[in-house]
């Protein structure tokens, strides 16, 4: 009975007090925004608010226009020769590949920019990204739900890694080579080795058609084709190596290399062993 | 024979040349024995030596049985460090075993066998005067006997049947393969080259125009699909025809090889105003052109398309091509710029071959003229 | 009752043998002996001595490799299954479930993943196979320098290039055998090089495949040409080239003991035989090592051959690797004339230039026996030093192999070295025929320097690195004599002579026959022969030495070891008359 009839505390005497509705408004409203903002899923493509657009914007004016133009309308050269592309169109994909992947931005012009680290944050690139989407109508970065296989059957998703292949045969390795490990373009360009790059990179190279690279684009290569693609070069990673050490995955010329250098230079060295002079000693064997 | 190292004459002539020879032979060295031959302390370490290869031999091949049945292949292969666990375990046991044994038989040789040095001498590799006048008296003998030096019908005769024996190998060797015809002049772009079953397959499709279909998927392209840069790696469609009753395709297995070694088709988007020669733009499609996959050096497949520049190279010994003007060549062995199919819209859309390609595609070759 | 047996005749020969102790081993032998003759065998045959020294196991390498070729090859042809009927795989290699193939490329999976040391057998037979190959070239280059291919081994060394032919062939047909994506492009270009051939070359195409490429037969016709035709050519040139080495005993290196009349080493029974056995036992178990470690030829990975599919990096194995590089740098030369091509471009890199290559190899021991007029029989070794000319060609025959080599892998040193791909071909055009004559002028200059380095150690002796300094105030270096082993194997060679024209025309002023032939060897005998350093006369040599020992003031003092030199020769010396050096 003592319990029932306590005293009542500080606060629950303002409890019929004027302010006391809303403060409980202000709480809940605290509450609600505070669990959205920390339970909602952050996806920079759904929120192009224009503030991300605008420091996107001042990012790209101080490490883009240079070479891509002030409104990203490319920058030609007095003999006719592009600095760098219009990137009206090239839509957030080629951003988010370009930019992600360290190539962009450009450092040393040759036949082909290379990759090198990455200068932008996440938040950086998601800001550039959606500046040049505003430019333009163009591919969007694609989600991980597009290039997953999660939701198929075993069954479905060995044919998809099956068919993934044939399609990664026919149309990318004679680029990338069988393995992804790369190969030869003229005049110094070359396919970048593509074994053990991000899905999501993969991808957005396919759609967007980096550099020299043909579009590979939802009308030529569908989405699930590329998804098959990208589900084959990780099954590729996954597999353990069955024979031994790759040597670098490029075929006959490193096997013709070890195959002289390990094969026949180990073996001239036994022969070396088995020919030379052994041991000699000035003293007489007893003649027993 | 001439004394110590001289040859028998010198000059091919006989005369003897200058023989003031300055060191005479020493003779050979006088032989050194090994510690193991006169120390049985390094002998005994050599035996163990010797001895515990062997052992490691046996201990290998033990390893590789144990192996073989320890680690499985298949479909859910063993591994070790990301390697296939049979084959390296398998390979490691039965190097091991053959090395021990090599390793100990060489060991042995070196230290342990007599290692006196022994002198055979040679003899010419002529056989003797003699030997070859008797070879000759034999010969002559035997062909006098024989009797065919004296009756010169019997050898013409005789040789005159033996040579047309021999063209008898060569003649069986024809039906090895049928003869060429006119068969490098055609693709399975040309519907008047298909067999019965296909032409019936075809009467079913109630059209006149064969479509340029997505490899591997085998989907028509509409032209709205594909985008500026976009290169497509196509055949036509009758390679994924599936016969309406049977569920088969029909053409297929080394058949459909055959073909795709000749029919296999390129296509890219430009912009019409990048097109140079007149042709390539007549033949394309709102600037979608389409040309042989096949390169016409060897044959290699082709679609390292340089998108910037459309130029299209071949990964083999890399001839380069420029799509943008009737498949010039521009670098590299080949020869000649590479066909190209001319592209038109079929009633429905989808991007179909006027009709064959104008010339033999691939590889030159003799008659091509 | 006990009957004497002693002195019944236990064998059919003329005079009764005493009875002894039966021996099972002996009965056996005498069993084989009086039908075979094993005694007279053995007696011949077991103890041949075979000299000794690293580089005449060269060609054991490729001997043992080609018995690892027939062990494993046995093995793979228990499994393979050389058919190009299509199949739809289903196996252990899940990427490749559900996808069209040959039964070759098929059973190849299947002996890769299902069959255990199917992989492995498979890998050690493609590294024995390129080991094989390696070793001819190293084993021919060793004979080439060395000058063994000189009479009377000329046929030996022709046997020697028609098996390095035959290797070659095999190995294109074996790794074409799998039907996969890159040893199908290898035959797609095979395929183009045959139709190049004027007149005949789509026939022999049609032939060749059973049709159009790539056909249903020719994976068969390979297994057959692989496991049958090729295999029982190689063991029957592999036979001869043993039988003649045997016949001609090996060559030697000169040296004290050594002349061109003996041979000098170990018998066959016991030293040489472990030797070579163990040997064998090297060589297998150096490739199963790299069969156990070194991934090679992974066909699944390229999945089955497909006319429409290619891969970057599309190299044929090394030893093809030359022709490879020549089709590469071939500038695009096509006639089209009179109705008819002839394909320059394809015929040159594909057909004549490799035929030219192979007929040179296979003429030069007849080459070059006409340049230097040599009939004489040779059983010693040239150090190569002493051959200028023969070494310096060598050297710029490699370099032009291993240019060829690097334009075939054009593409790859492009992407790794981020070179351009056009300007390494460019480069390639220019440099075989820029290089290899640099190469060959520097390599004959460095012999000939070698070779008076070496006159000079044996006129003067060697450098003992002691300075000493006369009276009058001169430094000059202290030599010492070479040893008397070391002195007689420099000069156990033979004398050049530069080949000279007799004369142009006779007494009466006709032309001699074959004088323009003859003014050719004349020039090439002097190229060959002008610039060597002949070993000297024994006037000569007394000459030098008797000078060296006028300078008396400089020898006092020096009757032991030069400083350092006490331990030059190999044994432990306790003995003062033993030679400074050995060597």
């Amino acid at each position: 009975m003592r319990l029932l009839n306590r005293p009542l505390g500080r606060l629950s005497r303002h409890r019929r007090g004027p302010v006391a509705g809303l403060l409980v408004v202000l709480l809940g409203l605290v509450l609600t925004g505070g669990l959205y903002a920390a339970f909602s899923p952050a996806s920079a493509r759904e929120n192009d608010s224009a503030a991300q657009i605008k420091s996107g914007r001042q990012l790209f004016l101080v490490g883009c226009s240079f070479c891509h133009g002030s409104n990203g309308q490319g920058v030609k050269t007095l003999d006719g020769n592009q600095l760098g592309p219009s990137l009206v169109g090239v839509g957030a994909a080629a951003v988010d590949f370009q930019v992600g992947t360290g190539r962009m931005p450009a450092v040393q012009l040759g036949p082909q920019v290379q990759q090198k680290e990455v200068t932008y944050t996440p938040d950086e690139i998601a800001e550039l990204a959606a500046y040049v989407a505003s430019l333009g109508p163009g591919p969007a970065i694609p989600t991980a739900s597009d290039y997953s296989l999660a939701g198929l059957t075993d069954a479905q998703r060995e044919e998809a890694i099956a068919r993934g292949g044939q399609i990664f045969l026919t149309n990318c390795t004679a680029c990338h080579n069988f393995e992804g490990s790369g190969g030869a373009m003229p005049r110094g360009g070359y396919a970048p080795k593509i074994r053990g790059v991000e899905p999501k990179y993969i991808f957005e190279a396919m759609l967007t058609g980096p550099q020299a690279m043909d579009n590979f684009s939802n009308g030529n290569l569908s989405v699930d084709e590329k998804r098959d693609i990208i589900a084959y070069l990780q099954s590729l990673q996954d597999n353990p190596d069955y024979g031994g050490f790759g040597m670098g995955g490029i075929g006959p010329v490193s096997e013709g290399l070890f195959a002289w250098l390990v094969g026949i230079g180990s073996l001239v060295g036994v022969a070396t062993w088995i020919a030379a002079h052994t041991a000699r000693t000035s003293k007489e064997k007893a003649e027993s | 024979m001439a004394p110590d190292n001289l040859p028998e004459t010198t000059h091919g002539d006989h005369t003897p040349v200058a023989t003031h020879e300055p060191i005479p032979d020493p003779g050979l060295p006088a032989h050194q024995w090994r510690p193991t031959d006169v120390d049985p302390k390094a002998e005994r370490r050599a035996e163990r030596q010797v001895a515990s290869l062997f052992v490691l031999a046996a201990l290998g091949a033990v390893g590789f049985i144990a192996s073989y049945v320890i680690f499985k292949v298949g479909d859910n292969p063993d591994t070790i460090a990301n390697l296939g666990a049979s084959n390296l375990m398998l390979g490691l046991c039965l190097a091991v075993t053959l090395l021990g044994m090599g390793a100990g038989m060489i060991q042995l040789a070196r230290k342990l066998m007599a290692d006196h040095e022994i002198v055979e001498m040679r003899h010419p590799a002529a056989s003797s005067q003699a030997d070859r006048e008797a070879a000759v008296d034999i010969l002559k003998t035997g062909l006098d006997e024989s009797g065919l030096g004296r009756r010169p019908l019997i050898r013409n005769t005789l040789l005159a049947a033996g040579g047309v024996l021999g063209l008898l190998p060569v003649v069986m060797l024809r039906d090895l393969g049928p003869l060429p015809g006119d068969k490098l002049d055609h693709t399975i772009w040309d519907i008047d080259t298909w067999t019965p079953e296909m032409q019936a397959w075809w009467t079913t499709q109630n059209r006149t125009l064969q479509r340029v279909v997505r490899d591997v998927v085998g989907t028509p392209i509409k032209v709205t699909e594909l985008e500026i840069g976009d290169l497509v790696n196509a055949e036509p469609e009758v390679m994924f025809a599936v016969d309406a009753e049977t569920k088969q395709p029909i053409v297929e297995g080394t058949q459909l090889l055959v073909d795709k070694s000749k029919a296999a088709v390129i296509l890219h988007r430009m912009l019409p105003s990048d097109i140079v020669s007149a042709q390539t733009l007549n033949w394309s499609v709102d600037g979608i052109v389409c040309y042989s996959k096949i390169c016409t050096h060897v044959g290699c497949p082709i679609s390292l398309n340089e998108r910037t520049t459309h130029h299209l190279l071949c990964p083999c010994h890399q001839s380069t091509f420029d799509l943008a003007d009737s498949g010039r060549v521009l670098f590299g062995p080949a020869a000649r710029a590479l066909p190209q199919l001319q592209l038109t819209v079929d009633d429905e859309g989808y991007l179909a071959a006027k009709r064959d390609f104008t010339e033999p595609v691939g590889p030159s070759f003799w008659e091509r003229g | 009752m006990d009957l004497d047996t002693s002195k019944i005749a236990d064998t059919n020969r003329g005079t009764p043998a005493t009875a002894k102790k039966p021996n099972k081993a002996g009965a056996v032998a005498g069993w084989a002996d009086d039908r075979l003759s094993l005694g007279t065998l053995t007696r011949v045959f077991a103890r041949k001595v075979f000299p000794d020294h690293w580089s005449f196991m060269l060609g054991e390498i490729a001997l043992w490799s080609f018995v690892v070729l027939l062990l494993t090859g046995t093995f793979l042809t228990l499994w393979f299954n050389p058919s190009m009927s299509d199949t739809v795989y289903q196996g252990s290699y899940a990427q490749l479930r559900g996808v069209p193939m040959s039964d070759a490329y098929s059973s190849t999976l299947h002996i890769s993943f299902d069959v255990r040391g199917g992989l492995l057998m498979r890998q050690m037979h493609h590294w024995s196979a390129m080991l094989f190959i390696a070793a001819m070239f190293v084993h021919m280059m060793r004979t080439f320098v060395t000058g063994a291919f000189r009479k009377p081994r000329e046929l030996n060394w022709v046997i020697g290039s028609l098996l390095l032919l035959l290797g070659i062939l095999e190995g294109f047909a074996g790794y074409s055998l799998p039907d996969d994506l890159l040893s199908g492009t290898g035959l797609r270009i095979a395929d183009g090089l045959v139709k190049a051939t004027p007149v005949v070359g789509t026939y022999m195409s049609f032939f060749l495949f059973g049709g159009e490429f790539p056909g249903d037969i020719v994976i068969p016709r390979l297994y057959i040409l692989h496991v049958l035709l090729i295999p029982g050519l190689l063991l029957a040139l592999i036979g001869a080239h043993m039988l003649l080495l045997v016949f001609h005993k090996h060559t030697q290196w000169a040296g004290p003991g050594r002349t061109e009349q003996n041979v000098v080493g170990f018998p066959m029974l016991p030293v040489y035989a472990a030797k070579a056995g163990g040997y064998f036992f090297m060589v297998f178990g150096v490739t199963a090592l790299m069969g156990a470690l070194l991934s090679i030829n992974p066909i699944w990975k390229y999945g089955p051959y497909d006319p429409s599919k290619v891969t970057a990096g599309s190299q044929p194995d090394w030893y093809m690797g030359i022709a490879e590089g020549l089709l590469r740098i071939m500038p695009n030369w096509e006639t089209h004339i009179w109705g008819v091509t002839l394909s320059w471009n394809v015929m040159i890199p594909g057909q004549i230039l490799p035929m030219v290559l192979f007929g040179m190899i296979i003429a030069w021991p007849f080459l070059e026996q006409w340049v230097t007029g040599d009939k004489r029989e040779h059983h010693l070794l040239q150090r190569p030093r002493n051959a200028p000319t023969r070494t310096a060609f060598l050297a710029a025959m490699v370099t032009v192999y291993g240019l060829l080599w690097a334009a075939g892998g054009n593409d790859i040193l492009a992407t790794n070295f981020h070179w351009s791909l056009n300007s390494i071909t460019y480069f390639m055009r220019a440099a075989i025929f820029v290089i290899p004559p640099i190469v060959f002028y520097v390599t004959r200059r460095w012999c000939i320097g070698l070779q008076r380095a070496d006159n000079d150690r044996l006129l003067h002796g060697y450098e003992t690195g002691i300075i000493m300094r006369s009276a009058e105030g001169g430094y000059a270096e202290r030599h010492l004599p070479i040893s008397e082993d070391a002195a007689y194997t420099l000069t156990a060679r033979q004398r050049d002579e530069v080949h000279e024209i007799e004369s142009e025309v006779d007494e009466n002023g006709v032309a001699a026959p074959g004088t323009r032939s003859d003014r050719i060897r004349a020039k090439l005998s002097q190229g060959m022969y002008a610039d060597n350093v002949q070993k000297p006369t024994a006037e000569e040599l007394e000459e030098a030495r008797h000078h060296a020992e006028h300078s008396h003031e400089l020898e006092a003092g020096l009757d032991h070891p030069a400083a350092g030199h006490e331990f030059d020769d190999h044994a432990l010396r306790d003995a003062d008359d033993v030679p400074l050096r050995q060597h």
